[in-house]
């Protein structure tokens, strides 16, 4: 059972958050600052971050970016802010995925799974490293380098590049990406792929202005190529 | 709501530069006239006068020399007429002498027919003889009537009359046409007088009206919400004061209207810090309602229920802070449409298999593929579910969702089998918490559903409607530009 590292200031919410999972089998931990989840960090090692976006001190937004930093471990926010500035600051600053509260339990855990879940395998017969252009894409130890050197890349920028190169050339829709990547099930938001698409060029075009491998269909949606 | 402005009503037909300009106008013509008229009477009196009295003594004088024997002999005195005659001042005169039976004249005729029997009974009455003046075929003449006398050489210095009577007939052709002289000066100078009277009616015309449209265009602008129109008011005439009153009513209107939008922003974000501050106890509570629910079993019977009832009524308050966050959201103006090209079929069955309606005794379809979209997935779906799921609750199952292209509107169509909906209820259905019935308890709805439905719509800048289907049963219409 993955192991749940929460940050969240509000005690009734983290009580609560905490005990839902647990009784659904997660080893939970908590924090109620950013500077004690991130030595909590060190030690617990989780699996997953659920991070809090409004914390005092140290905000969600600075947890996120120093966590990113260091390590490739997938982050959810939890934001009780509904408005959309802020979500997209979190994304930006490398979140995987975001859960609006309040949420039931069984949502949190169906999108800590979605992020958790490693992409499908294709078919056999496909080489263990695919190369395009500079990008080396190793499916089977889920590691993409350019031009030689190993790229830092989290859950979902990782699980869009790997979605987008098994089909180059062919375009998806937000809403596709959305389900694929993201497995969510509803109409969900089309930023979440809009901000990982940019994070994912900012690290493997040579100019995130003239984008060669990620190239956007405006109305359409994104495709990989054709290079 | 901003009520919608009122037609703009037909100018009257005498503008106001208008009617100033002809009441200018008319005083002046009013002015003109009077001086003109004055000045010709007084002139032509002066005029006439001067000309009869010249007349009258010159023929008076003649007379009064005159030699007449008796008895009187028509020839003689014809001659002695045609001396008199010559000797006419100012002008030349016809003279006529009447003696009994006798008719003596300068002229040809023996008589004149411009004497008036009138003149003819003053003259036998009085010794110093009279004059008149007649219009005779349009063209004006003096007569002059002196009775011819004779002094009897008495202490009294008696005067007898003769019975002899001579007259005097003189044109007035040229003082008339003095006179005409004297009226086309008159309107001459009155013309010029009034064609310079335009220039002053024209500037003061201006000067009111320059206000005037100034305070139209101040009215129009303050009526299209612009609250800070102020007019430039200078001097200290009545269209100033008019222009101050002006611009402190619209001060006072300003000030009000500031305040009320202040109100109105308190209160809206009233609603929305209460729905985000509620988010977090929320949040902790939903989080372990499936503790609950599963832990229910194991308890006393009122436990359970009550542990129940906490849990099924946070899941309903959970919806409607959601739901009281939305309203907030479009209230604040701060929702945005994220249009993607969809298909619209595809939509509607992601949206009914996502809420589990996908049983055909509850829901049936009819979505035609290839409707394509561009919408906002994300409130598109929120709009079909709180529709249906509205049907669901109110009407009667099957629900039945169409879709689909007319032009370039996607129509999208909810129809149920219940009772419809009373005519009273329907230009309320989407009203923020409305109740068809006072007395109804709270629905399963949060009461914000069709609202929200609304607000998507309207964002869209698509329109929803509510109708009674003729065979029975309510129908939503929302039809959302392609």
């Amino acid at each position: 059972m993955p192991r749940v590292l929460l940050i969240e200031d509000d005690p009734s919410v983290r009580e609560g958050v905490e005990l839902g999972l647990r009784r659904r089998g997660h080893d939970v931990r908590t924090a109620a600052t950013g500077e004690a989840g991130l030595s909590l960090l060190r030690e617990f090692r989780p699996d997953l971050l659920l991070l809090d976006l409004m914390l005092p001190g140290m905000n969600g937004v600075q947890v996120c970016r120093q966590v990113r930093e260091t390590s490739q471990l997938p982050i959810i926010m939890l934001t009780a802010r509904g408005d959309d500035f802020d979500v997209v600051i979190g994304l930006e600053a490398g979140a995987d995925d975001y859960i609006v509260k309040p949420a039931r339990t069984e949502v949190i855990e169906a999108r800590i799974r979605a992020v958790l879940r490693r992409i499908e395998e294709p078919g056999a017969g496909r080489p263990a490293v695919e190369f395009h252009g500079e990008l080396a894409i190793d499916r089977a130890g889920l590691t993409v380098a350019k031009s030689g050197e190993r790229l830092a890349l989290a859950p979902s920028e990782l699980k869009l590049l790997l979605h987008l190169t098994a089909h180059p050339e062919q375009v998806f829709s937000r809403q596709q990406l959305l389900e694929h990547v993201w497995e969510h099930s509803y109409h969900g938001d089309s930023r979440l792929v809009d901000a990982c698409v940019r994070r994912l060029r900012t690290k493997i075009e040579d100019s995130a202005g003239a984008p060669r491998y990620i190239q956007t269909l405006r109305g359409f949606g994104y495709r990989f190529g054709p290079l | 709501m901003s009520g919608r402005r009122a037609p703009r009503r037909r100018r009257h037909p005498f503008g106001l530069r208008t009617r100033l300009v002809l009441a200018f106008l008319l005083v002046a013509a009013v002015g003109c006239g009077t001086t003109a008229a004055l000045t010709y009477r007084a002139a032509r009196n002066a005029i006439l006068e001067q000309a009869q009295d010249t007349a009258v003594s010159a023929f008076r004088e003649q007379v009064q020399t005159l030699g007449v024997t008796l008895p009187i002999e028509a020839d003689s005195l014809r001659d002695v007429l045609r001396q008199i005659a010559k000797q006419g001042k100012p002008r030349a005169w016809r003279v006529y002498a009447e003696y009994g039976s006798v008719r003596v004249s300068s002229a040809e005729r023996p008589t004149s027919t411009v004497i008036t029997p009138e003149l003819r009974s003053r003259a036998r009455a009085s010794a110093h003889g009279s004059f008149q003046r007649v219009v005779k075929n349009g063209r004006p003449y003096l007569t002059i009537a002196v009775p011819a006398v004779f002094r009897a050489h008495t202490p009294a210095d008696a005067v007898h009359r003769t019975g002899l009577v001579l007259y005097a007939v003189m044109e007035l052709d040229a003082e008339e046409a003095n006179v005409e002289a004297m009226v086309l000066a008159a309107r001459d100078g009155a013309l010029p007088a009034l064609a310079i009277a335009l220039i002053p009616a024209l500037i003061a015309a201006r000067s009111v009206l320059r206000p005037v449209r100034e305070l139209r265009r101040a009215a129009d602008s303050m009526g299209r919400g612009r609250l800070d129109t102020r007019i430039h008011a200078k001097g200290s005439d009545e269209l100033a004061d008019l222009a101050r009153t002006f611009n402190e009513s619209a001060a006072a209107l300003e000030r009000s209207v500031v305040e009320l939008r202040h109100a109105e922003a308190r209160a809206r974000r009233f609603a929305s810090d209460v729905s985000h501050e509620l988010r977090t106890p929320l949040a902790g509570m939903l989080a372990v309602t499936e503790v609950l629910d599963e832990d229910a079993a194991t308890l006393d019977s009122d436990t359970a229920r009550a542990v129940r009832l906490i849990s099924a009524e946070t899941g309903k308050l959970a919806v409607l802070v959601e739901d009281l966050m939305e309203i907030s959201r479009f209230d604040a103006r701060a929702a945005e449409l994220h249009v993607d090209e969809v298909d619209a079929a595809d939509c509607v069955r992601k949206t009914l298999q996502h809420r589990r309606w996908t049983d055909p005794a509850l829901v049936r379809t009819d979505l035609p593929a290839g409707v394509r979209a561009r919408l906002d997935p994300r409130r598109f779906d929120i709009v079909v579910a709180n529709v249906v799921g509205n049907a669901l609750r109110h009407g009667r199952p099957p629900v039945t969702v169409r879709v689909r292209a007319d032009g370039d509107w996607l129509v999208t169509e909810v129809s149920d089998r219940g009772p419809g909906i009373a005519d009273e209820v329907l230009p309320h259905v989407f009203d923020r918490f409305f109740k068809a019935d006072p007395a109804r308890t709270r629905s399963t709805g949060s009461g914000l559903g069709l609202a929200i439905t609304l607000e998507n719509v309207r964002l869209h800048g698509g329109t929803v409607t509510a109708a009674n289907h003729p065979d029975g049963g309510a129908v939503f219409t929302v039809r959302i530009p392609r």
